[in-house]
C-alpha cells in the first residue's frame, strides 16, 4: 500500500491552484471538470510521480467549522517538505504570503507555518542543518 | 491581584509566559509545539489552552486575530501592580 494521494479543502479551486501552482511551486496534475467542481490535483515538479495534493471544494457544511476551528488555533491541516525553511519563509514573504508562525526550532526540524489563501494553514519543514 | 497571583502559580503557566517574553505574539499550535520541544512538557493541547485562558483571565496575556488566526500577547501591567504596593527597592532606608 502507498500513498498516493491526499487531499484538502479549498474555498476556491481556481484560486488554490494559482497558489499552490505560482505561489508555492507545485505543478498542476489533474484537471478533470466533474460538474461544477474538477478533479483538481497538483504535484511536486521534484517528484512529479510522487503523491498528488487533491484541491476539493470546501462545499460539505462540516468542513467550514471544522478549518475554522483549526486555524483560529494556528493548527496546519498539511505539510510539505521544503530543503530550507528560512529561505523559503523569506521567499514566500517576498510574495505577500501570511505566516502564523514564523521559522521556529522544533528539535530535529525547523517549521513555519503558513495561510493558504484558502482556508487552510500549511506547515513546511526542513531537517535541521547538523 | 489574587488572579495574578493564581496564574503564576503554575510552572506551566510561567513558561508559557517565558516563551511570549522571548518572542510575542504566538498561536496555541506553536506554543504547544515549543512547550513539548524546547521544555519536555507533555500537557494536550487543550491544557494549554486552558492554562492560556487563566493567563488572560489574569491580564496578563491578551489576544488579537490575524486573519482568521488568534495570536496571544504578554501583558506585563499586571506585574507592575506588584511592586507599586511592594516597591523591589525600599525608598526609607539610605
Amino acid at each position: 500500500m502507498r500513498i498516493s494521494l491526499t487531499s484538502i479543502f479549498v474555498d476556491d479551486q481556481r484560486a488554490a491552484l494559482a497558489f499552490y501552482t505560482d505561489v508555492l511551486g507545485f505543478t498542476k496534475h489533474h484537471d478533470i471538470p466533474l460538474g461544477e467542481a474538477s478533479w483538481l490535483t497538483v504535484v511536486s515538479p521534484e517528484d512529479p510521480d510522487g503523491p498528488e495534493l487533491l484541491l476539493e471544494p470546501a462545499g460539505h457544511p462540516a468542513v467550514k467549522p471544522y478549518r475554522d476551528a483549526l486555524v483560529e488555533d494556528g493548527i496546519p491541516l498539511v505539510q510539505f517538505a521544503v530543503d530550507d525553511v528560512h529561505a523559503e519563509h523569506e521567499r514566500l514573504v517576498a510574495r505577500g504570503v501570511m505566516f502564523t508562525q514564523p521559522p521556529t526550532d522544533a528539535g530535529p526540524v525547523i517549521m513555519a507555518v503558513l495561510d493558504d489563501t484558502c482556508g487552510n494553514l500549511v506547515q513546511i519543514v526542513s531537517e535541521r542543518p547538523a | 491581584m489574587a488572579d495574578v497571583f493564581r496564574a503564576l502559580d503554575d510552572e506551566t503557566r510561567r513558561l508559557l509566559l517565558d516563551e511570549l517574553v522571548a518572542r510575542d505574539g504566538r498561536t496555541l499550535f506553536e506554543l504547544c509545539t515549543t512547550l513539548v520541544t524546547r521544555h519536555g512538557l507533555s500537557s494536550s493541547r487543550q491544557a494549554i489552552s486552558q492554562h492560556l485562558g487563566v493567563l488572560e483571565d489574569a491580564g496578563l496575556v491578551v489576544t488579537e486575530r490575524r486573519g482568521r488566526t488568534k495570536i496571544h500577547h504578554f501583558r506585563g501591567e499586571p506585574l507592575a501592580a506588584i511592586t507599586q504596593r511592594w516597591p523591589a527597592s525600599r525608598k526609607d532606608t539610605p
